[in-house]
């Protein structure tokens, strides 16, 4: 199935204060897409959403909406609406009014702009809620009050910015599955921005992840957390061990002397390459028994599992999650099946390290 | 021991009602002696009667009120205007600007005055009614810029973009969402304004020229030449208007801030459900 590409960003580009916050960036989404816009603060994706939203010009390139290039089109002419991370609630008017205030402008009439509000209402789970004062409502409820009052416009796109920023976990979570449910029931594109990786990895159909102005991989979420494309999403995504490692042959890495069999191929022979390895991959065997020995230094209990670190002779620590319990100072061996070990390039010219992790 | 300190509290703020309204409280009641001088001969309304049909009189009542709305509302207007400009400057300028706009505010009345009044005849307009306007508008702008600006800054910029990214073109979000947000920084610096241009003696003095009058220069021209009773009842009236005014404000002002309260009480109620 080919899915239809709503909005293209080409070749955008654009700098704050001779400051470059994104550099040539180029991304399709498709229509009906769970898009979410991940990387730290200052990685650019909130102005990319702004550019999208019509609310920041770009110096370079151009935004084409459904093929009509839209890159000059003030906000209250796109046909996307946005929900904004401070709950951009009117405070002088009631909840009804704020839900109306879009249609009121498109003259809709009274018994439409009623049916919606209702409808609205029922869809964020605020039902009756039409004659209270935003500034009564907590937090979690004005910003479904804020996705009712965009939703009710039937934008194509539902543009996001970090909406559950300010939100208390629980709340987070809980709202998480509400969104992804009001997509699904909705049946439109949203654009999603945030810095909270397990945010993206549970809502996203897509996740784009960015630095420094540049994508660093686009993928699905299991696509972005298994197969890692560089150092900085292995380490932006997820807890993972990010080691200098040597592609003796096809399937076959070396890694601080040990041999460690793998799946991947053609990265050349004895080539200097980083592996990354997710700590809940890594089994604990008894001395001898793995690839690597090594000594458990430090514990500690997470709940669902236990988080340990394992030094390796080359003074390497190991982050290792299992549910079976080392004391700390317990000898080990490190094991890693074929297909858990993610080899990648090593970045190659200066450029390219500027846009990798820092630490 | 707890009496008399209650007792002498009472005192001294009693002493220091009696200083601030004594002048006062003589000026009204010799507004009501039926005679001229300093003697009491009786309660009259002889001095109103004389105020209210005194053509003078009621011109200078015309043009003070006539000023004090004209230019507070004009002031108002440009100020609001100036803050949008200012609110949207970078931190540096808008420091920057915000020392230019207080230098009127800190600057003596006579040297905003005198200047006014060079600056009149240096371009060449003659003095009257317009230029007193020209002059409370400019004194009065920086009372609405300082009174509106911070409210300005206090409210939630997403709210204004949300605006118009539901479909309102700016003008119409800044009237439906902007607007109502900064209200009460507006209504302030208005009244501000107003009262300003209605107390103003030195600047309108200054640049009013001859054959006009506001109450206040009225007055100075008047007492100069010798006590007059009627001033005492013209005083009288503005010191009772005055009065109202502020009861007026305050009870405003505790209204909203009542609404804000009861607000809050209502989300700690339902917190508590």
């Amino acid at each position: 199935m080919k899915e239809k590409t709503l909005i293209t960003l080409e070749h955008i580009s654009k700098s704050f204060d001779g400051e470059m916050v994104l550099d040539d960036l180029c991304l399709d989404i498709h229509e009906n897409e769970f898009v979410t816009l991940l990387g730290p603060s200052g990685c650019g994706k909130t102005t990319t959403l702004r550019i999208i939203g019509g609310f920041v010009t770009p110096d370079k390139g151009k935004v084409l909406f459904e093929g009509n290039d839209i890159t000059n089109l003030p906000p209250y002419q796109r046909e996307l609406n946005t929900v904004f991370q401070k709950y951009a609630l009117f405070p002088n008017m009631s909840i009804a009014e704020n839900i109306a205030f879009g249609l009121k402008i498109k003259k809709k009439s009274k018994e439409y702009i009623n049916d919606k509000i209702k409808y609205a209402l029922k869809l964020v789970n605020l039902e009756g809620y039409e004659n209270r004062r935003p500034e009564i409502l907590s937090g979690g409820q004005q910003q479904r009050i804020a996705i009712a009052r965009a939703i009710v416009n039937e934008p194509k796109v539902l543009l996001l910015d970090e909406p559950l920023g300010a939100l208390d976990l629980k709340l987070r979570q809980d709202m998480q599955y509400e969104l992804i449910r009001l997509k699904n029931e909705l049946g439109i594109t949203f654009i999603y921005v945030t810095h909270d990786q397990e945010e993206a990895l549970t809502m996203s159909d897509k996740i784009v992840v960015m630095n420094q102005g540049y994508i660093q991989q686009m993928g699905t979420p299991e696509k972005i957390y298994n197969e890692p494309e560089n150092a900085f999403v292995a380490d932006f995504v997820g807890d993972s061990n990010i080691v200098d490692a040597v592609f003796l042959r096809d399937e076959l890495v070396e890694i601080f002397g040990a041999k460690f069999p793998c799946v991947d191929k053609g990265f050349g022979k004895n080539k200097p390459v980083d592996v990354v390895i997710r700590p809940e991959d890594i089994d604990l065997l008894e001395p001898g028994k793995g690839s690597l020995d090594g000594v458990v230094t430090h514990i500690i209990f997470k709940g669902v599992h236990y988080e340990m670190e394992v030094r390796t002779p080359d003074g390497f620590e190991w982050l290792v999650h299992s549910t079976d319990m080392f004391p700390v100072g317990t000898p080990v061996s490190i094991h890693v099946d074929p297909f858990d070990i993610q080899i990648m390039n090593k970045p190659q010219s200066e450029d390219e390290e500027a846009i990798g992790v820092e630490e | 021991m707890k009496k008399l300190k209650k007792f002498f509290g009472a005192a001294y703020l009693g002493l220091i009602f009696v200083f601030l309204y004594a002048p006062i409280v003589t000026l009204i009641v010799y507004s009501f002696n039926s005679g001229k001088g300093r003697q009491w001969t009786g309660f009259s309304f002889t001095w109103y009667e004389k105020l209210f049909n005194s053509a003078s009189i009621g011109n200078a009542v015309g043009n003070t009120l006539s000023i004090a709305l004209l230019s507070s509302i004009i002031a108002t207007v440009i100020g609001v205007i100036s803050c949008i400009g200012i609110n949207a400057l970078k931190n540096k300028s808008r420091a920057v600007y915000m020392a230019i706009n207080n230098i009127p505010l800190l600057n003596s009345d006579l040297v905003t005055g005198l200047s006014l009044m060079l600056l009149f005849i240096a371009v060449g307009v003659t003095s009257g009614y317009p230029t007193v306007l020209l002059a409370h508008i400019t004194f009065n702008v920086p009372y609405v810029i300082l009174s509106v600006l911070p409210r300005l800054r206090q409210t939630n910029k997403s709210a204004y973009e949300a605006a118009i990214d539901l479909g309102a073109k700016p003008a119409y979000a800044f009237y439906k969402v902007v607007i109502p947000e900064i209200m009460p920084g507006i209504i302030s610096g208005f009244l501000m304004a107003f009262t300003m241009s209605l107390d103003d003696f030195i600047i309108t003095h200054f640049t009013k020229g001859p054959g006009i009058n506001t109450i206040s220069t009225l007055i100075y021209s008047e007492v100069r030449r010798g006590v007059k009773p009627d001033m005492n009842a013209l005083s009288t009236i503005m010191f009772l208007s005055a009065i109202v005014l502020l009861v007026l404000s305050n009870l405003v002002s505790k209204k909203q801030v009542g609404e804000v309260k009861a607000a809050a009480g209502e989300k700690k109620s339902k917190q508590a459900v």
